[in-house]
């Protein structure tokens, strides 16, 4: 056993944080946020540069082939970065998709350019308030057109294919690949609480689409889909939920109130102590998520939901109580408490709320329960 | 101990009813004016109709009515939507102030007009270097013959740029200990010298300002209480602060939730029936009838004739937190969707991302829940106090860290 990132994933954490800090100050982010722009295009071609989207796809597909553990240290360090780029739907949920049940002649063709960056895809799946459901999914795939509508997607302004997912039955779905610039599809750009991020409602009306793969796919293959995103965003949210802590730490050891700085106060050293508390768990568990991922493991499902909900619980009040430990300047627009305090909800409504990753977490339990018994 | 009305009280409420009834905004009223111009008009209306701040004395404009008539009158009135968010500072924080501390004279001057919504008042007492540890505040005042000259920076002031007036606190004698160097004025905000400039906050509106003092002149007459009592004078304020914004006001809150709950799925079935999900309702409910029912024991400690006490911290210490947590619950009841931004307040997203993002203001503002815990635990559980590092030192005396 070993419990640690290798040398070479260490230090690709420190290349990618000095990268980030160049190439993604908070001045970048709150470039995005005051704009009119979803994403920062220039800071995607240079991601693209590095290599980061082609991270876990294959050398065959023009990708570097590595693996998991160095893709989850990309995604914490643009956690921590707040990056205004759709990284997470293009490389977490649709070039996964596409590797996981694409088809020979769709890989080759895709994989490629989403590997160089030069493609943008999202994921669609939302249909409207609450949960979207095997059975409540209303968008359609018939002899390759699609008809339907997804609201929100994610990054949806911005990418240039999307994997969609379609009713088929109550136990399977329908995935499929549309591009996205032709006459049949439009698009509605949308805002959200953190407006660093692009969204978009998309209206498919007869659209030209392919089926991802042969045929329908079972409900449980695409929840490991989501399992295994769900890991990396984990990540992110935890590189967010640290840099949140220590910008809170800073303040509080600079801040004087009572003629002493806050941080002497026990109501904020608690306050912090107990952040940190809160990462070291959701660190723990991503760690425990990353494994799972990288050596597909059979406990995927449960690493996966433990370490969502954990990072989900860590970076919404690491957020929330960076503002608190900062009083007034916190609640300002000036200061950039307020990425973090978006981001992180942002990131927690995405691919499902903790609420349903609670649910995915005990029904993994009972599962493993059973297999055991 | 009732909580129905007795005969005389369900009389009140009738009336009050009728007169709610038959004077309401209508949308003609309304068509094509902001939330402040609204606000003021409906002031107008119940002060003409002897309604506007009825706890008052007559000679003030209000009608002396009794701390449960209040209650039943917040009860009736909260039945209609109107804005009174502009008036909370001048009439619930800032008169009260003046009826203890100031002159008859000011009394006469000011509170009728507050009482009608005619002059907005604001609160000048956070500086850059004092929120929290307010008596540690800068601004200066210095006598010249019978006029004051104040000069200095306030900071988070909200509403200034809609003020009249302001109560503001300063800094008389920098020699002695923090406390006892203050002393408190009433201030024009149009006179010479005042320059206002909004911050822009978080939620990306801008409803608190910095405020410039340069040499503004004011009368002697306009001070509040003795010099070097402007302590004493901030702490009315600050008590009744506490009574004034308790509950934590509107926002999201359990029919928001229950609304939501009944309209999105889980798993296919409606999410009301959702066990988790009711669970989750129940304890807000809990906090949220809690401290509806705690007001009321306060206004009834009130009509004994107490002063509004630290034991009041509580409203804002369980609220705040409280309307972040549920406007959090009620995006993720909607799932993506939740992250929508909605202009359109009255939406179900639109209602909660508002308390979503403007909580965190709600935690600071008036005291943070750090100062409302400590507050609790010394003053109503009288806990020692931590050991001061600025006690008895001379205010220019004291480390800043800077
Ligand atoms: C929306 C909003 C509206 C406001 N409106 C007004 C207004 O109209 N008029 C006005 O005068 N002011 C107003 N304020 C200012 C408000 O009163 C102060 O922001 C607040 O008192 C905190 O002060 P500060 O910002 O200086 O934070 P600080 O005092 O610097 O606090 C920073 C952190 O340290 C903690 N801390 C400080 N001292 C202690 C202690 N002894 N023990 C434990 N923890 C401690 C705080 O809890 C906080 O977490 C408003 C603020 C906001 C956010």
């Amino acid at each position: 056993m070993n419990f640690e990132f290798s040398e070479e994933q260490l230090m690709l954490r420190e290349q990618a944080r000095g990268f980030l800090a160049q190439q993604c100050p908070p001045a970048k982010v709150r470039a995005v946020l005051d704009g009119d722009q979803g994403h920062d295009a220039d800071l995607w071609a240079r991601v693209g540069e590095m290599g980061w989207t082609a991270t876990a796809i294959p050398e065959a597909y023009g990708g570097l082939g590595l693996g998991y553990y160095e893709l989850a240290i990309i995604a914490e360090e643009l956690g921590r970065a707040v990056a205004p780029i759709p990284f997470s739907s293009s490389v977490y949920l649709a070039t996964e998709a596409l590797m996981a049940f694409g088809n020979e002649t769709q890989k080759a063709r895709w994989l490629p350019v989403l590997a160089s960056g030069e493609c943008i895809a999202t994921f669609a799946h939302a249909e409207g308030p609450g949960q979207t459901t095997a059975s409540s999914l209303a968008t359609t795939l018939s002899d390759n057109t699609l008809s339907g509508s997804k609201k929100p997607v994610v990054d949806g302004e911005c990418a240039h294919i999307a994997v969609v997912t379609c009713q088929s039955s109550s136990e399977t779905i329908q995935l499929c690949l549309v591009e996205l610039d032709q006459d049949s599809v439009s698009r509605q750009p949308l805002q959200t609480l953190d407006f660093s991020r692009g969204h978009a409602a998309i209206d498919f009306t007869n659209a030209a689409a392919q089926k991802l793969g042969d045929g329908a796919v079972s409900w449980r293959d695409f929840e490991a889909l989501l399992d295994r995103a769900a890991v990396l965003m984990a990540w992110e949210q935890l590189g967010l939920a640290d840099k949140a802590l220590e910008q809170a730490c800073d303040y509080a050891k600079q801040r004087y109130a009572f003629g002493r700085p806050i941080g002497s106060f026990q109501a904020i050293k608690h306050k912090l102590a107990g952040m940190y508390v809160k990462n070291a768990i959701a660190r723990s568990n991503a760690y425990y998520g990353a494994w799972a991922l990288a050596s597909g493991s059979e406990s995927l499902p449960l690493a996966a939901a433990t370490a969502r909900v954990a990072s989900i619980q860590a970076s919404l009040h690491a957020a929330q109580e960076n503002i608190q430990t900062h009083g007034g300047m916190g609640f300002t627009w000036e200061f950039d408490c307020q990425f973090y305090y978006r981001r992180a909800k942002l990131l927690s409504l995405a691919l499902g709320s903790e609420r349903h990753w609670q649910d995915r977490l005990v029904t993994a339990l009972e599962q493993q329960t059973a297999t055991a018994a | 101990m009732d909580f129905n009305d007795t005969p005389e009280e369900a009389a009140f409420r009738t009336e009050a009813a009728r007169w709610l009834a038959d004077n309401q905004l209508t949308a003609q009223d309304t068509e094509g004016l902001s939330r402040l111009a609204i606000a003021k008009l409906w002031q107008k209306r119940k002060y003409d109709g002897g309604w506007a701040c009825i706890g008052w004395d007559e000679q003030y404009g209000g009608r002396g009515a009794t701390p449960i008539q209040r209650v039943i009158w917040g009860q009736e009135e909260e039945k209609y939507n109107v804005p009174s968010r502009f008036f909370v500072i001048g009439q619930g924080m800032i008169a009260p102030t003046i009826m203890a501390w100031s002159s008859p004279e000011c009394c006469d001057r000011f509170l009728p007009k507050l009482a009608s919504g005619e002059e907005i008042w604001c609160q000048l007492f956070s500086e850059p270097a004092s929120g929290s540890d307010l008596a540690a505040l800068r601004t200066k005042a210095e006598p010249e013959g019978d006029e004051w000259v104040i000069n200095g920076q306030k900071i988070w002031t909200s509403g200034a740029h809609y003020s009249d007036y302001g109560m503001i606190v300063t800094r008389t004698d920098p020699t002695v200990a923090k406390h006892k160097g203050l002393t408190a004025f009433l201030v024009d905000m149009k006179a010479p010298g005042v320059e206002t400039r909004p911050i822009k906050q978080l939620t990306g509106d801008s409803d608190f300002n910095e405020v410039y003092f340069t040499d503004v002149r004011v009368p002697d007459g306009f001070r509040l209480g003795d010099v070097g009592q402007g302590w004493q004078v901030a702490l009315t304020t600050l008590m009744n602060e506490r009574l004034a914004i308790g509950g934590g006001g509107s926002g999201a809150d359990v029919p928001l939730a229950m609304k939501i709950a009944r309209e999105v799925t889980i798993n296919d079935q409606p999410a009301i029936k959702d066990s988790a999900v009711r669970a989750k309702i129940a304890n807000f409910h809990v906090l949220e009838a809690g401290l509806k029912y705690n007001g009321y024991r306060a206004l009834s400690a009130l009509s004994r004739g107490d002063l509004p006490g630290p034991e009041n911290s509580i409203g804002k210490l369980v609220g705040a937190p409280k309307l972040q947590d549920i406007a959090s619950f009620c995006m993720d009841l909607l799932e993506e969707h939740g992250a929508l931004w909605s202009d359109d307040f009255e939406s179900l997203t639109g209602m909660a991302q508002r308390s979503y993002m403007g909580a965190p203001g709600l935690r600071i503002a008036g005291g943070t829940d750090e100062i409302m815990t400590n507050i609790i635990a010394e003053r109503v559980l009288g806990l020692p106090q931590d050991p001061r590092a600025d006690k008895g030192i001379p205010f220019n005396e004291v480390p800043t860290g800077n």
